[in-house]
């Protein structure tokens, strides 16, 4: 087991632009470092550039200008089959004319390893995936969920520096798909490798990955550990594109270090704290999770409150959401506990609401 | 397979109707629903290649003539030994058979028939018809070897009481080049004789070559076909597949202009000094393998580019990601899996080789001949239905074997 090495760095791209068509910049000056023993996932909508990174870092395309380097060393004129990367693949492009076991075999075979080497390998990877009844069969004759693991086992067979997953389970399940996702960081933790994840389930990034980078037109707008993406979104893409976001539009009015001054749309004023502003008078967008909008009695402390309408309310056994009318801005939602609500509310009636400034940030617009 | 069987069983006690039985009551009608749709094809093909099929096998055993045209002699030459000279009364049978038959056509096909095994016997018996009737108070023995001493020869009447029986292996054999000795015994040929094993070798050799540079030729085709992005793939496609656009004889006749010793290959070559006299590419096997691989490399391109557009492009990057060098990689991933097209393609070329006929008559000498040459020659100039329908029979026979084969070897169960 290999001990993590925090802040080491094993990849970095820098400035790296890429573009097929010699029009749009499909990547616009990546900068991006991928840390030894971390688990990184590159997420963002379909289109944003995630695969492109990722087919860049595994060198089946050339950065249009730019470097990558690995351990130091320039990887732009390496070929892929030198750079010693596995990669799983969203369709598993396991090779149906080889049994599982010459699949796993293959990469070892290519490195000449002696035979008991590599049949001590084959049998490990197959214990750690689970599947060592299943070496001598075909490959269309696993299921989607067994490929998947061989998949996995035959890129991490060959010990790569690094594993690239380029969305690997897109295809299956959703209770599967739950389940892999354990298995894999399970598997990212036990050998204390470096993966490059990639997909565009926000759900998926959270739950398996050390750092996300979040993706859009080829920018990575943030990368940070889940829990700063969602509490502390670093603009409005990203606090709209993760969980579920309230946003309210203003103008920036006062700036006093942490927090500011918005005034809103409907001329309310609210103080939030300031994340990427410009400066007074700049555009801005107020974000605010549901669970952290304050309702009723809660509100009564509350710096930034108002008077709200209740527009509908849908009980979901554990908590209540509630769509509210809240200065002036349509479908601002809540999202509280049953124990919290009050029972005797009706659709129409008026209510208290409080955007705590602790939680309301102020975000540069997209 | 119980467990569902058990699970779907009705309730215990119930009358009701077995899944199963229901099961094939549903699909009853689907079933005679595809057959309805088939049924013209099926009778069609039924009509238009089966049945002549089957008549053409037929013909290649079939042996009437004799039984035909002697009847009475058949019947006496039952139960005779082979070993002397038959007795009188087969001796009287023929000379009332001939006597009946004087002058028939049906006599004079026996005695066509079975003169391929014995030279001369149509003269013989065609002589001896003349003579008849005999002369009464002789005995017909006496007299008929009076008229010609092969009559008194037992290889005489070995022929004759050979070719009693309606059917015969003679054509099958001699397209084979063996032969039935005075014994009844198979043995080779007289060397002067034998000319079909050398056409059968000839025949397979040039498909052989035919199918590989088709092969060699077509992969890459393929490869680019399935590889490029669609605008170039169309036009590619279009490209290969013109040969289609013509027929044989336009196509054959635009290959002898362009290949003969003053067309502009030959010109073209002497005049940029690559050569100092024209060389000789058609009527002889450059004209014939240069045709017939331009005329059959669309079979070979089409099934493997259909196996090839089938082939997920990211195995071979998988196999690069997992270390191996390009080369290495299109080798040992992605070659194996055009085999079942190679296969497909080089079967297809080969069988269609085999029955070549049009090409290597126009653009060959005698020497690129293929067994369809023959089968021509036979049908249209001697008219002997039966060489030419047990020469057919022979390729028939070679091309199933050579399925038989490819089925063991490339057929869907073998390949992954
Ligand atoms: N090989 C290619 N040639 C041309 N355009 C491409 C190619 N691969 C991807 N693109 C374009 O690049 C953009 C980003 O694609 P991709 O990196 O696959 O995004 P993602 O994986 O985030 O969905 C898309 O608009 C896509 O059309
Ligand atoms: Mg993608």
């Amino acid at each position: 087991m290999m001990q993590k090495n925090d802040g080491e760095v094993l990849v970095s791209f820098r400035n790296v632009q890429k573009t097929y068509d010699g029009e749009t910049l499909i990547v616009k000056d990546l900068n991006l470092d991928v840390r030894r023993g971390e688990f990184l996932t590159l997420l963002g909508p379909s289109g944003s550039g995630k695969t492109t990174c990722l087919m860049l870092l595994a060198g089946f395309e050339t950065p249009t200008s730019g470097q990558i380097l690995m351990d130091g060393q320039l990887l732009n004129t390496i070929p892929p089959h030198r750079r010693n990367i596995g990669m799983v693949f969203q369709n598993y492009a396991l090779f149906p004319h080889l049994t599982v076991r010459e699949n796993l075999k293959f990469p070892l075979a290519v490195r000449k390893m002696p035979a008991d080497e590599i049949d001590r390998r084959v049998a490990r990877v197959l214990a750690m995936v689970q599947l060592e009844q299943l070496g001598g069969r075909y490959p269309q004759q696993l299921s989607g969920g067994q490929q998947q693991r061989i998949a996995l086992a035959r890129a991490l067979v060959f010990d790569p520096k690094l594993v690239l997953m380029d969305e690997p389970l897109g295809a299956l399940d959703k209770q599967l798909r739950e389940h892999m996702q354990i298995e894999i960081k399970h598997i990212h933790e036990s050998l204390g490798i470096t993966v490059v994840f990639v997909t565009h389930d926000q759900s998926e990034a959270l739950t398996m990955s050390d750092r996300v980078a979040v993706f859009n037109h080829g920018i990575i707008q943030q990368i940070d550990p889940a829990i700063t993406l969602y509490e502390e979104p670093a603009n409005a893409f990203v606090a709209s594109f993760i969980g579920e976001s309230n946003s309210l539009s203003g103008t920036v009015e006062q700036l006093n270090g942490e927090h500011c001054v918005v005034r809103l749309d409907s001329d309310a004023r609210v103080t939030a704290r300031a994340a990427n502003l410009g400066g007074t008078g700049t555009r801005t967008v107020l974000s605010i999770r549901p669970e952290r909008v304050l309702l009723g009695a809660d509100a009564s402390t509350c710096e930034n409150r108002f008077s709200a309408t209740l527009k509908e309310m849908i009980y979901l056994g554990d908590q209540i959401r509630a769509r509210l009318d809240v200065a002036g801005t349509a479908d601002v939602m809540a999202k509280t506990s049953v124990a919290h609500w009050d029972s005797r509310l009706q659709v129409g009636d008026r209510i208290d609401v409080g955007f705590p400034v602790a939680n309301l940030r102020a975000l540069e617009p997209m | 397979m119980n467990t569902v069987e058990d699970a779907m069983k009705p309730p215990a006690g119930g009358r009701e109707v077995p899944l199963k039985v229901r099961l094939r009551r549903a699909e009853r009608a689907r079933t005679l629903g595809y057959l309805a749709l088939i049924a013209p094809l099926a009778i069609f093909v039924l009509l238009i290649f089966v049945w002549p099929l089957i008549s053409l096998l037929q013909r290649s055993v079939d042996n009437p003539e004799v039984s035909a045209a002697l009847p009475r002699t058949v019947a006496a030459l039952h139960g005779w030994s082979g070993h002397e000279l038959p007795g009188e009364p087969a001796f009287a049978a023929l000379a009332a058979d001939l006597e009946a038959l004087k002058g028939t056509s049906e006599l004079a096909s026996a005695a066509k028939r079975v003169n391929m095994e014995l030279i001369g016997f149509r003269s013989l018996l065609l002589g001896a018809a003349r003579e008849m009737p005999l002369a009464a108070g002789k005995p017909a023995k006496d007299a008929m070897i009076e008229l010609d001493e092969r009559w008194g020869e037992l290889a005489t009447w070995q022929v004759l009481a050979r070719n009693r029986a309606s059917v015969t292996p003679y054509y099958l054999l001699t397209a084979l080049d063996f032969a039935i000795d005075d014994t009844g015994a198979v043995i080779n040929a007289p060397a002067e004789r034998t000319i079909y094993r050398a056409i059968l070798v000839r025949t397979l050799w040039m498909s052989v070559i035919v199918t590989f540079w088709c092969l060699l030729l077509g992969f890459p085709v393929a490869y680019l076909l399935a590889t490029q992005p669609p605008k170039v793939a169309n036009l590619l496609m279009i490209l290969v597949l013109l040969p289609f656009w013509t027929s044989v004889l336009v196509r054959v006749a635009a290959w002898i202009v362009l290949l003969q010793n003053e067309g502009p290959l030959n010109t073209a070559m002497v005049r940029l000094g690559l050569i100092d006299a024209p060389v000789q590419l058609v009527f002889n096997w450059i004209g014939v393998y240069i045709a017939m691989v331009h005329i059959l490399l669309p079979f070979t391109v089409l099934p493997l580019y259909s196996v090839m557009k089938g082939i997920s492009p990211t195995l071979m990057r998988a196999a690069l990601s997992l270390g191996c060098p390009p080369f290495a990689s299109f080798w040992k991933v992605y070659f194996p899996q055009t085999l079942p097209g190679i296969g497909a393609g080089g079967l297809l070329v080969f069988i269609l080789s085999m029955g070549y006929y049009i090409t290597p008559a126009l653009l060959g000498s005698p020497k690129e001949q293929m067994a369809s040459y023959f089968v021509a020659f036979y049908t249209n100039e001697t008219i002997n239905w039966g060489m030419a329908a047990a020469l057919s029979t022979i390729l028939l026979v070679a091309t199933l074997a050579l399925y038989v084969i490819y089925a063991r070897y490339f057929g869907p169960a073998k390949v992954r």
